[in-house]
């Protein structure tokens, strides 16, 4: 009965998108008040049908209904109960149910707040998102309803993939989605733009706070999915260069671009168009992602079941959604593009500039590696996976020049800076920075190597920078510092950190494989690692070998690590469950390899350091965007919102 | 119409068309100009000892599986599970090339998914591999007793075809050989 109620209520979420889109569209058309008010109470219902939907698959995880085949193909009697709600997002049918929910719940707070908006662009942005609703919403019903029955019913579910049964996986995914889905409400916005033709300040200003959270959830979906990777999947490395993990990081590297494109249309009135397109192609960039990962085209380790009709089905989506906004862009676009003026090189506009370019020759490197191996088929040269190595080759000279300009990002002004005041303000900061690049890779890791110490300064670049801004700024003043002022100089110094982190971490951790007994010892940099044993342990749903190491430091015992190797009760699968020390400048990693003769297994151990910093870096970025959020700007619009839209007029004679 | 504002729609019209023939693609067997010629010859080190060497010679006197991998290859990790069928339905043993991957890292990716190799030449340089005409890792080799390639597979193979061709062609050979 249940599994009926959320199907039912995903029938009756579609009817509330179609309408949700539908008549707000006509209202904008005719100019009729009525139609465009049931915009909201439209969306506020849909979010309430998928949050009925979303129980009910919920419920029939908790209840082990294993009469629903998408609950018996992915849980378990013996799964502990979070994995088993975790579980509704462990596979394709699920997680897009996951999707169109947080959709909806992106609708629902576009619709409470916007009262603050004029309502013929609030409408507009709603009916929008409903659009994209509904192509959900028709997918899934069509091609992967998750309530679907299967008679009889099994005993037994087969269990959820034993890589996903992970306390990131319970985070992972939402947040991911939270991010990608949350660039829909930047697309809308770009769309109502484009249909009612204007892009001022106020429209960036109600459209910033949206991106900035979006930015902010995807920055903490890909951290988590590589600290995630670094944990389950046993290689002691963080980033693989999956189609997968590059399908979440394109629109994170759009998304990005697209903050700072915002901060200049806000306060010069330049760049319109190109806004426009980047929210466009951030969205279009998640879709592309959610094609890639369900579709089969490409093969990746975290690829969900893949059926060709599927993939027909949102390629034509993609299609629809991303040609029309195009296609919408290129006939209405040119009316953002009021005279052209020149962006001095010094300026903050032409740091942004850079900036953009970086960023989006940089997603676009990524996009051409991640579809390489398509591309080279259909030019008859066999499907060529392009790995890491090109990716390496591509995107470190591409990011690199992006920290160097974020240090100057501060001191820049608006419209011009004058060569002599980047100089007296940056002199200090690089030398500190120089000497602290030097200085942190000698002393930890013990290396002059290039890239270690190049890495390095411009890592501390962007930290120093950020705190100098920071401080200047303060100094003498009585009142706090604007929120974005603090949130930018934080999220910049988390790159920062994250640059340190990789630049350290790679190449110069230490690693090697051994045959050990109980009893027996290895020593790796002046660690030194006692195996005492393994144990056998029963778990919840699976059976572990665990091992007992005790590492010592110059004979003090500085940890005792308890790496595993289980084996999943429904699936048979095996999964490696590393034993890490984590510390801030290094992490120590034991992980159990086959088991050898007599009691003697291969042992892994990794020494990694500072790669926490990677993760920190990645944590710290998102709080700069969360502390941005809470600008009083972003507030007090609510007082501004009755008054007419401010016309452009204003900014563009100011600046000319 | 500028065509500034007209470019990203051609972009995104081409990137359609290239995913729309990437859906009617699965990776598929391509003819090749190395099949019924014999094995290009090779002498590589094996991945299990700089001084043991393995050459082309050591693939005759049986048939072989000659498969081309490497730690960075994602694909190569989806066909992992096949390759171990395929050697241990069959009984033909698997040569391994690795191609342009370090020592550490192919050594720990055997460790972590199971060697299915009866041997591993180590290329790092991918010289071998050139030879080979190797475009696409991982790519999958038949030859016979007398070391000539007779069947190829570029990509990763897929179940249906590991039943549909290759074990067949597998079987064929060996019952033509005995």
């Amino acid at each position: 009965m249940i599994p009926e109620i959320g199907h039912f209520a995903l029938i009756l979420a579609l009817g509330l998108a179609t309408l949700q889109t539908l008549l707000p569209m006509y209202g904008i058309w005719r100019s009729r008040a009525d139609c465009l008010a049931v915009a909201a109470p439209a969306a506020i219902g849909q979010f309430v049908m998928m949050g009925i939907a979303f129980v009910a698959l919920g419920f029939a995880f908790y209840a082990n209904d294993f009469s629903v085949a998408y609950v018996a193909a992915n849980s378990n009697t013996q799964l502990p109960w979070f994995y088993r709600l975790s579980a509704i997002w462990g596979a394709h049918e699920g997680s897009l149910l996951l999707w169109m929910m947080l959709l909806a719940g992106w609708s629902l707070a576009v619709a409470l707040a916007s009262r603050t908006l004029p309502r013929d662009v609030a409408s507009c942005v709603l009916a929008v998102m409903g659009a994209v609703s509904v192509g959900f919403l028709l997918f899934t019903l069509f091609t992967s309803n998750p309530f679907e029955r299967q008679f009889p019913a099994p005993m037994e579910g087969r269990d959820l993939n034993p890589l996903l049964q992970d306390p990131g996986l319970v985070v992972h995914p939402p947040m991911l989605y939270m991010g990608y889905v949350g660039f829909a409400v930047a697309f809308a916005f770009a769309i109502t733009a484009l249909i009612t033709g204007r892009v001022d300040s106020a429209w960036t200003r109600w459209t910033r706070p949206w991106t900035t959270a979006a930015w902010m959830f995807l920055t903490i979906g890909v951290t988590l999915g590589s600290w995630w990777a670094y944990k389950e999947l046993g290689w002691g490395g963080w980033w693989f260069w999956d189609p997968v993990e590059n399908a979440s990081f394109m629109p994170w590297l759009v998304g990005t671009a697209l903050i700072h494109s915002l901060a200049v249309t806000e306060k010069r009135g330049i760049f319109k168009s190109w806004t426009v397109l980047l929210a466009i192609t951030a969205f279009a960039l998640s879709l592309l992602g959610t094609f890639l990962v369900r579709s089969g085209v490409l093969i990746s380790v975290h690829a969900f079941a893949t059926d060709p009709t599927r993939g027909i089905y949102i390629l034509t989506f993609f299609a629809v959604v991303v040609g029309g906004s195009l296609l919408l862009y290129a006939l209405r676009a040119a009316q953002f593009e009021a005279g052209r003026e020149p962006v001095a090189a010094l300026s903050r506009e032409g740091l942004l500039l850079l900036n953009n370019i970086f960023l989006v020759v940089a997603a676009a490197g990524v996009l051409l590696g991640t579809l390489y191996p398509i591309l080279a088929d259909s030019l008859g040269m066999g499907r060529i996976s392009v790995g890491p190595p090109y990716f390496n080759k591509v995107f470190i000279p591409l990011t690199a020049p992006l920290v160097v300009l974020i240090g100057a990002a501060a001191v820049m002004a608006w419209k011009r800076t004058r060569a002599d005041v980047l100089r007296s303000r940056l002199w200090l900061p690089l030398i500190i920075s120089i000497v602290a690049g030097v200085a942190l890779p000698l002393f930890t890791v013990g290396t002059t190597a290039v890239a270690a110490v190049a890495g390095c300064v411009l890592g501390c670049w962007a930290i120093v920078t950020a705190f100098e801004d920071i401080v200047r700024r303060s100094r003498g003043r009585r009142v706090m510092l604007p929120r974005n002022v603090v949130g930018m100089a934080i999220a910049h110094a988390g790159v920062g950190i994250f640059v340190i982190g990789i630049s350290l971490v790679s190449g110069f951790g230490g690693e090697h494989d051994v045959r050990l007994a109980p009893g027996q010892s290895t020593e790796m940099v002046g660690y030194e690692f006692t195996f005492v044993g393994t144990r056998h342990v029963d778990g919840p749903n699976f059976v572990a070998e665990i091992g007992d190491f005790i590492v010592r430091e110059d004979g003090r015992q500085i940890a005792e690590l308890y790496p595993s190797k289980r084996r999943y009760n429904a699936g048979g699968q095996s999964m490696t469950e590393a034993g890490i020390d984590v510390g801030v400048t290094r992490d120590l990693y034991v992980s159990l390899g086959e088991p050898l003769s007599g009691d003697a297994w291969s042992v892994r151990i990794y020494h990694r350091p500072f790669v926490r910093w990677i993760w920190a870096g990645g944590f710290i970025s998102a709080l700069g965007g969360l502390i941005a959020l809470t600008d009083k700007r972003y507030r007090r619009r609510r007082a501004t919102a009755d008054k007419p839209v401010a016309t452009d007029r204003g900014l563009t004679t100011a600046t000319a | 119409m500028r065509w500034r504002l007209v470019l990203p729609i051609l972009i995104v019209f081409a990137l359609i068309v290239l995913l729309g023939y990437g859906l009617t693609r699965r990776p598929d067997i391509l003819p090749s100009a190395f099949i019924d010629k014999p094995a290009p010859a090779f002498d590589l080190p094996t991945l299990a000892s700089d001084q043991e060497r393995i050459t082309v010679d050591d693939l005759k006197g049986r048939v072989t599986l000659v498969n081309v991998w490497a730690s960075w290859c994602v694909a190569c990790r989806a066909e992992h599970e096949l390759i171990t069928a395929v050697s241990r339905r069959t009984g033909v043993p698997v040569v391994g090339l690795n191609y342009k991957d370090t020592e550490a890292n192919a050594k720990r990716w055997l460790g972590r998914y199971g060697n299915p190799f009866a041997v591993v030449a180590f290329d790092p340089t991918g010289a071998t591999g050139i030879d080979w005409g190797v475009s696409a890792v991982p790519e999958t080799f038949v030859v016979d007793a007398e070391g000539i390639i007779r069947y190829k597979v570029v990509g990763p193979i897929t179940r249906e075809e590991m039943n549909a061709s290759l074990i067949p062609k597998l079987e064929q050979l060996k019952a033509k050989g005995s």
